[in-house]
């Protein structure tokens, strides 16, 4: 913990009590996060409590700070202050093993997408003879393009590869950073119906993403992001109807955030 | 002009004639610089790999000194190795003076520096590429650098025939260490180099032209081994 004083002023964002679902098994609480690079402030002293297990939306303008508080949840970079606890725990290798990342931009082993999905799973110890991963290439749409050389696909195919590579991980918490950005209308509906199933599943979901009407399908919550700091989190249905921050309803209403 | 054209014409009957001074010249000269490169490939290859992804402090001082490496003047490598392989030598018990076993040293000192340079850079561009996503899957260090020389094969071979063409050409190192012997340590550059001091033009044209032959053989894989990474999208 850093800076207390400044954590006592500012008590952490959490839903409201009424509308909180039950704790669920993934709860996260981050007391106080800050990142900062090359002397900016990009996440600043932040503290929120996601408790359920709820689809959770990352929103807000570019440069929100969206995808770095991701990287940060996930553990892929340090914070430079203030703590993540996942189950009361913080991150550590072991824990990241238990969490997978979908990028924006899908980045694929020079192989082919058998080879692709072989080389997770072999990290993991799983199964991984061609039949075992029949499923999760048909669930992405990928059988035919198995043998296939994983950087010639489209990039919907390169997208649907990486989520297919992420799931085949099961992850207990999964990450995606604006996974839809630049996609054909048919490869967005698979991911986010696969997302979906995902979630139905078990695996707790936390989506990056600037697009309100994806957020508007798949969102249960949403945290919104405003210059490094937590506007709101909020359930979904009450957020586009009545999100109570000003940043987020200016938003809604496709103003411009500076 | 007489003298020239008789040069060529012998240079090619030589050749067509599969003579066996010249074949055994070229075995020689293949062995020793594909066994230095063999070597030169199973030790600059894995500390490429590790400098390309590892950060310590001296690292850049490292890389520094790989690179500097590169452009070692053969004499002096054959300097080196001649006066640790001598009778006097620390290694002169080994008696590997005047042998290809000396040879294969000398063209290892030369070439695993370009092996170690070159791979390093291609690797870390690589790296560049892929460390997040490998961060993100908790890929342990052995298992990535496996995958990312794996994934870098195409450009590895192209950085390997360089290492190839350095050792095919270089004169130098061998001829010190070597000696010169005909029918034991005779490579295609000594041969060259002494035949034409001796005024057997014909003899040291045939082997340059076999030695161009090579070149051309190589840069032609080079070449074939980039396009069909870049088909595959491997590159």
């Amino acid at each position: 913990m850093h800076d207390t004083a400044a954590l006592r002023e500012a008590p952490p964002v959490s839903p409201p009590e009424c509308l909180r679902t039950a704790t669920g098994r993934y709860p996260l609480s981050v007391r106080g996060l800050s990142y900062s690079a090359d002397g900016q402030d990009i996440i600043k002293k932040v503290s929120f409590d996601l408790p359920s297990d709820d689809l959770t939306v990352l929103m807000g303008p570019n440069g929100a700070g969206k995808s770095v508080l991701l990287r940060l949840l996930h553990g892929l970079m340090a914070p430079t202050g203030g703590t993540i606890l996942w189950n009361g725990r913080p991150i550590d290798r072991a824990l990241r093993k238990s969490q997978a990342m979908v990028f924006q931009k899908p980045v694929l082993l020079r192989r082919s997408v058998l080879q692709n999905l072989r080389f997770a799973m072999g990290l993991r110890g799983l199964a991984r003879s061609r039949g075992d991963l029949e499923p999760i290439l048909k669930r992405l749409h990928l059988q035919t393009l198995a043998d296939r050389p994983a950087r010639l696909l489209s990039g919907g195919e390169q997208q649907r590869l990486s989520l297919a590579r992420a799931l085949a991980l099961k992850p207990e918490i999964l990450f995606l950073d604006e996974p839809c950005a630049n996609l054909d209308p048919a490869s967005v509906q698979l991911i986010e119906d696969t997302i979906k199933q995902a979630q139905a599943q078990g695996t707790k979901i936390i989506l990056v993403t600037h697009d309100i009407h994806q957020a508007r399908r798949l969102a249960e919550q949403v945290v919104f992001l405003h210059h490094g700091q937590v506007s709101e989190i909020t359930p979904a249905d009450i957020f586009f109807n009545a999100a109570s921050s000003r940043e987020a309803r200016a938003y809604l209403d496709g103003k411009i955030l500076i | 002009m007489q003298d020239f054209r008789n040069a060529f014409s012998l240079a090619f009957e030589l050749i067509a004639s599969l003579d066996a001074n010249l074949l055994s010249i070229v075995g020689l000269s293949l062995r020793v610089t594909f066994a230095a490169l063999l070597i030169s490939c199973l030790i600059g290859l894995p500390i490429g790999a590790a400098l390309a992804v590892s950060r310590f402090p001296g690292r850049g001082a490292i890389v520094v000194v790989f690179n500097t490496m590169m452009g070692l003047p053969p004499v002096v490598i054959g300097l080196l190795v001649y006066m640790m392989l001598s009778n006097a030598g620390p290694l002169g018990v080994l008696r590997l003076l005047y042998t290809p076993g000396a040879m294969v040293i000398a063209q290892t000192i030369l070439v695993t520096p370009i092996i170690v340079a070159l791979s390093r850079q291609v690797i870390e561009d690589l790296d560049r590429e892929y460390a997040e996503q490998f961060r993100s899957l908790v890929v342990p260090f052995p298992a990535a650098m496996a995958a990312l020389l794996w994934d870098a094969r195409f450009a590895l071979a192209t950085v390997a025939l360089a290492g190839f063409g350095r050792a095919i050409a270089e004169v130098g190192a061998v001829m010190i260490v070597g000696g010169n012997i005909n029918h034991v340590t005779r490579a295609m550059t000594t041969a060259i180099a002494l035949e034409t001091s001796k005024g057997d033009l014909a003899l040291a044209l045939a082997l340059g032209i076999i030695l161009l032959l090579i070149a051309m053989t190589v840069n032609a894989a080079v070449q074939g081994i980039k396009a069909s990474a870049r088909r595959n999208a491997y590159a």
